[in-house]
């Protein structure tokens, strides 16, 4: 391999163990054919032939189809079309804006909205998998009063008594609020009740950068990242490109600095050290492993490399001499670009980093530059939480209206809320679940999924959209303004005309054109100028770096705090970097793991603080030592059935004094060893080049480094020529693309994906089509990674067309390779066939147990595939269809390059995907099929792929090479 | 030694294997023959819950298709009306027939009438009006003369077969767009010329590979 490097996707892979090999070779695993139904092979066969048998009787009559259409016409409604709809989607406190697409009023497909500025048009995996949570048939569905099944009507009744006074003994408690109107509710709640009080808490906050803000500037304030403009760019412990908010923005100003065309082009250098190994580690040219806890060490030393603060700076923990040099290389390369970098603490590190942090931005004149700040309002929430449950404890708090959250299962465990929480004599609880915090609640109230009901959201930028719904109520669900505003007798008691009258100085035209562009008029915040007070932030201390095993808590990239719980497309997504599904893990490194003596899936013991935690190990290279990474969310014991007891709850260890970064730890081994489902090892590919790297140096020097000479190859069949019409082709950048699965999940959605569940994906079974292979490469204890979108590369000469013995699948004109699902026998040829392994077959049949609600998110322009199938990636092809019949009917022939979007493309934040007519040699795909890096993968097999990759290049600094 | 079983029974086998292939023979055509979709689909006539003609309406009224099925030309599905659009006529005329009983009450009651589907395919074919009759293929070549049907019938076996038929050879069943509807329509000359020039001047290449139709 030109680039010297050896690539590898695991551990057992790069020892070559027994059990790699056998995933290896077998193209499906063992026992993938294997049924597991509850009959057995001979049951099923009686079956079938007693159904043959009186399948015959059933067949003489034609069954009746029935065609109902509206007794009343629906303005604009055409059947059969799908229409849009701009809403808004919110986690936390950063809104995304959406357009959702809806066939025949149901919503069947999330996509971002251009004219957002937090979206662009892309949508996350947690927007698009949030349609999901729609048609959750587990979900709260009616009004319930001490588990028995109630009415609002009562309720009603209810309140009217209980809310009579003035709000004495009264707490509310809701997750971060970033609905302008529900702020004015709660403003005027607040004033009918004013002893009342409102306690707002996220698991995963803003608190650090928030009191860091408040240190560096005197108050808080909301910093926002200019990617576009930073040449340089130092992150510590901050996944930008992964879950800290508001990644989408930020992914694409970022990507569009590393996407270029010729040698002579310029990147962006990007530094990160981190304890864990996020998206963002693994887009870096230069990662450092360093425990969390330790980050505070070394911005300190940075302050001193860059001089901060003069010559005077205090004596500093000693460094070893590789992180001292990586460190001067640093802020040497920050020093030369002042102005044009950027320095970034993630949320989880303490106030005081941010505080330096702010400092250090204002000192390389990057502050109004590539950072900018806006002012904020601030309550800390932990504190805040904190204070309720010592209330509670007392016997204060008589009413607790608990409004979505779930702090019974996520509080911090120290607060001991599930207890204090049967001191309060009525807790009425409002939430899409009915979950652990429902379960210790008088009242449960069913809240209105944000799809079916009117709201609003800002962005982190301040721009305000209007949430529009798609859909009327599926059950009885309200939304939180609605109630709070039944509870507090606000004028305006419908969420439509809560959120109408909030945003009364619009006109009906303005409003009109709100809801359609979906974002108000009302201008970002305003930016803030700002002033760090340097010899105050000098006085700070810095935290010790963390004794004994240092715990970090990180939101989970499926569930993030565990409200996504229930939520299968999630569940199932493997995880970016360790591609584990259905579970999360104690994530340590391989050294650490040594010491302990441990191996992936062995139970480990952490304790801390007299609290104890059993947990599978999982090593995972890059690692810090010394340190544990628990993702948040699993383990939840009331939950809808996808989620229920799915992983191991770590919320037991987080303690409102160290909800990110734990210290103290003791770790020990466990008896015991658990299962994991990881999909890293299926489908490989054997130590071919299949992702092709190189530094920005070397691509100068050798601007072709991405082809690999090969004997030239001949069909013995006849070569088609696809010279005529338009010739599908896509182009990944590999560049560009941070493997964060929002493709796989808008794939998941458009086409109909089934979810499989933990056994069967541990089978080889996972359905889809599109892979994110995570490559490492380098010693096992610090390597770099490499993603690689990999989806049907559509072949000219297709190895899966030849062998198919009914012929169904076959080439197209347009040059796709189409799969005819009602032809397939299920030989699996074709796939045993594919030097991409990119098929996947439909062992059992997986949409039968698929709930009649859940249904209804299927897209109906893509069959639903039964049982013994072969399924792969059509590059969209009813989207394809769609655009085709829309330009001829419109009268015109050729199809505008960019006019079809293929799902992936459409809601990929890094803008890597490209999917156009190659044979127009001014449409973007051929722009970029033309580049140096342009590249296919196993072009010697002659297959000839259509999907092609452009081959990815670091910027690593000189000196540090 | 004794034979087991008497000369006659060679005859027996003979004529018993020859029997075999008979029946098998006929079950086979049979199976194949009552089948096939020209017998098996052409000819189904539904009773629809609302005595509805068309050849009342598109025949002797000389109602345009597009009035009701006023979908056809934007979308996948030529689709049956709204109740509201029989309501546009019918609260002046015959507003107090007992024949449109059902059709009043379903507008006031705002549930729909359940029509009887009579032209089905199959789940995985992705059938599109819109592409159809924006090439000019007229409703006629599918759901024959239905202007001169009382109930609606099917008349044409809707098979793959019978689809490809057409996608292979479109140019005897192309016409000017405008008389799409028009169903007693009789070209003046031979029909696949103008087919030809149609094909010619809008660029018409029905697709013939699966995604066509399968997706």
């Amino acid at each position: 391999m030109r680039t010297g490097k050896t690539y590898w996707r695991s551990l057992d892979e790069l020892a070559r163990t027994p059990e790699f090999e056998q995933w290896l070779h077998r193209e499906f695993p063992e026992n993938a054919s294997e049924w597991t139904g509850k009959a057995s092979r001979r049951n099923l066969l009686k079956l079938m032939a007693a159904s043959f048998g009186l399948a015959g009787l059933v067949a003489c009559r034609r069954p009746v189809e029935r065609i109902l259409p509206a007794a009343k016409g629906v303005e604009e409604y055409v059947p059969g079309n799908p229409m849009y709809y701009a809403t808004a989607f919110s986690l936390g406190a950063a809104a995304y804006g959406l357009h959702v697409e809806a066939h025949d009023g149901r919503p069947t497909k999330i996509e971002g909205n251009p004219q957002h500025p937090a979206s662009r048009g892309a949508a996350g995996s947690f927007a698009q998998a949030s349609i999901l949570g729609l048609y959750d048939p587990d979900r709260a569905k009616w009004v319930r009063k001490d588990g028995r099944r109630s009415s609002w009507e009562e309720f009603e009744k209810f309140a009217a008594g209980r809310f009579a006074g003035q709000g004495a003994g009264l707490r509310f408690l809701s997750g971060e609020i970033g609905s302008p109107s529900l702020e004015a509710v709660k403003k005027h709640a607040l004033q009918r009740f004013p002893q009342a009080r409102w306690v707002e808490f996220e698991p995963v906050s803003q608190d650090e950068p928030m009191a860091g803000a408040q240190l560096a500037f005197g108050q808080p304030v909301r910093a926002h990242y200019h990617f576009e403009k930073a040449d340089v760019i130092l992150a510590l412990d901050c996944d930008f490109l992964g879950l800290d908010a508001p990644t989408l923005s930020y992914t694409r100003e970022f990507a569009r600095r590393r996407k270029i065309g010729t040698p002579q082009d310029r990147m962006n250098r990007l530094y990160v050290a981190e304890a864990n190994y996020s998206l963002t580690g693994a887009a870096a040219d230069h990662r450092l492993r360093l425990r969390a806890s330790e980050v505070a060490a070394l911005l300190a030393e940075l302050a001193a490399e860059l001089k901060v603060f003069g010559e005077t700076l205090r004596v500093l923990p000693a460094a070893s001499g590789a992180r001292r040099k990586w460190l001067a290389a640093v802020a040497r390369d920050l020093a030369a670009h002042k102005g044009r970098c950027l320095v970034l603490a993630g949320p989880r590190q303490p106030a005081v980093v941010h505080a330096w942090v702010h400092l250090i931005n204002q000192l390389l004149g990057n502050a109004g530059a590539t950072v900018t700040y806006t002012a904020a309002t601030w309550t800390p929430q932990t504190q805040a939480l904190k204070e309720l449950a010592s209330e509670m404890a007392a016997g204060q708090v008589s009413t607790l209206v608990i409004l979505g959250g779930n702090p019974v299962y996520n509080a911090p465990a120290d607060l001991d809320f599930a207890s204090h929480i049967k001191k309060v004599e009525c807790v009425i609880r409002h939430g899409l679940e009915e979950d652990e915090t429902a379960a210790l609640a008088h009242w449960t109230l069913p809240e209105a999924h944000y799809l079916e009901t009117w709201g609003d959201a800002r962005a982190w930028d301040g721009t305000c959209s209007i949430q529009q719904p798609l859909v009327a109520p599926i059950y009885e669900g309200r939304s939180a303004a609605e109630v709070v505003a039944l509870l507090s007798g606000y004028p305006h008691r419908r969420a439509y005309d809560i959120v109408r009258n909030f945003w009364s100085a619009l006109s009906e035209p303005q409003w009109r054109k709100a809801l359609h562009d979906g974002v108000t008029p009302t201008p970002p915040s305003a930016e803030l100028k700002v002033t760090a007070d340097a010899r105050r932030i000098q006085g700070l201390p810095l935290p010790p770096p963390a004794t004994g095993v240092e715990i970090n808590f990180q939101p989970d990239a499926g569930v993030w705090d565990g409200r996504f719980a229930n939520n299968g497309w999630l569940q199932e997504a493997p995880d970016p970097m360790t591609k584990l599904t259905w579970d999360n893990a104690a994530l340590l490194s391989p050294a650490t793991a040594r010491s302990l003596g441990v191996n992936t899936g062995d139970m480990i013991s952490i304790q801390r603080e007299g609290r104890e935690l059993k947990i599978p190990a999982m090593i995972l290279p890059g690692h810090a030592d010394n340190s544990i990474t628990l993702p948040l969310g699993y383990g939840r014991t009331r939950c809808g059935r996808v989620g229920r007891g799915v992983g191991h709850n770590v919320y037991p260890l987080r303690t409102s004094g160290a909800m990110s970064i734990a210290a103290g730890g003791k770790v020990s081994k466990a008896p015991g060893r658990y299962k994991f489902s990881l999909t890293q090892d299926h489908h490989s590919m054997e130590g071919r080049p299949i992702v092709r790297e190189a530094t920005l140096e070397e691509y100068r020097k050798h601007p072709h480094f991405a082809h690999e000479p090969h004997q030239e190859l001949f069909s013995l069949y006849p070569e088609h020529s696809y010279d005529k019409g338009n010739q599908w082709g896509m182009v990944v950048d590999l560049n560009a693309c941070i493997g964060c699965n929002a493709c796989l999940l808008a794939c998941q959605a458009e086409n109909n994906i089934p979810i499989v569940g933990k056994k069967e994906v541990a089978r080889g079974r996972e359905m889809h089509w599109i892979r994110l292979d995570r490559y490492f490469s380098g010693p096992e204890e610090d390597p770099e990674v490499v993603y690689q979108p990999m989806a049907c590369q559509q072949c000219e000469n297709a190895p899966c067309e030849n062998v198919c013995p009914v012929a169904a699948t076959a080439h197209s004109p347009e040059g796709l390779n189409e799969m005819a699902y009602n032809r397939c026998i299920g030989t699996r040829y074709c796939a045993n066939n594919c030097p991409y392994k990119v098929r996947r077959f439909n062992f059992l049949e997986w949409h039968k147990d698929i709930d009649q609600l859940q249904r209804m998110q299927f897209n109906p322009d893509v069959t639903v595939r039964m049982r013994g199938v072969m399924e792969k990636c059509n590059y969209c092809v009813q989207r394809i269809q769609e655009a085709k019949i829309k330009a001829k009917a419109e009268g015109r022939r050729p199809i505008r390059d960019g006019e079809i979007l293929t799902a992936c493309q459409q809601t990929c934040p890094a803008e890597a995907i490209v999917f156009g007519n190659i044979n127009d040699p001014n449409s973007k795909v051929s722009q970029l099929r033309k580049q140096d890096r342009n590249y296919a993968v196993l072009a010697e097999l002659n297959v000839k792929p259509r999907t092609t990759y452009l081959a990815k290049v670091r910027n690593p600094n000189p000196e540090l090479v | 030694m004794n034979a087991i079983f008497p000369k006659s029974a060679d005859r027996v086998f003979r004529f018993a294997v020859a029997g075999l292939v008979v029946t098998a023979g006929a079950a086979a055509g049979l199976y194949a023959y009552f089948s096939h979709p020209k017998v098996l689909d052409t000819g189904y006539t539904p009773v629809q819950p609302v005595a509805y003609s068309h050849k009342l309406h598109a025949g002797n009224l000389g109602m345009d298709c597009r009035y009701c099925h006023f979908t056809v030309e934007k979308s996948a599905f030529a689709a049956i009306p709204p109740t509201e659009v029989c309501m546009n006529c019918h609260v002046r005329v015959k507003p107090q027939s007992p024949q449109l009983q059902r059709v009043r009450d379903s507008y006031a009651r705002g549930e729909p009438i359940p029509w009887v589907k009579v032209h089905r395919l199959p789940d995985y074919v992705y059938f599109n009006h819109q592409a159809h009759v924006s090439a000019g293929v007229s409703c006629v070549s599918c759901h024959g003369r239905v202007d001169q049907m009382i109930e609606v019938k099917q008349v044409e076996p809707l098979s793959m077969a019978w689809c490809l038929d057409c996608h292979r050879n479109p140019a005897p069943k192309l016409r000017p767009v405008e008389l799409v509807t028009k169903l007693d329509w009789q070209p003046d000359r031979d029909p696949a010329d103008i087919g030809r020039e149609i094909m010619r001047t809008k660029q018409i290449h029905p697709p013939l590979t699966c995604s066509g139709c399968h997706r």
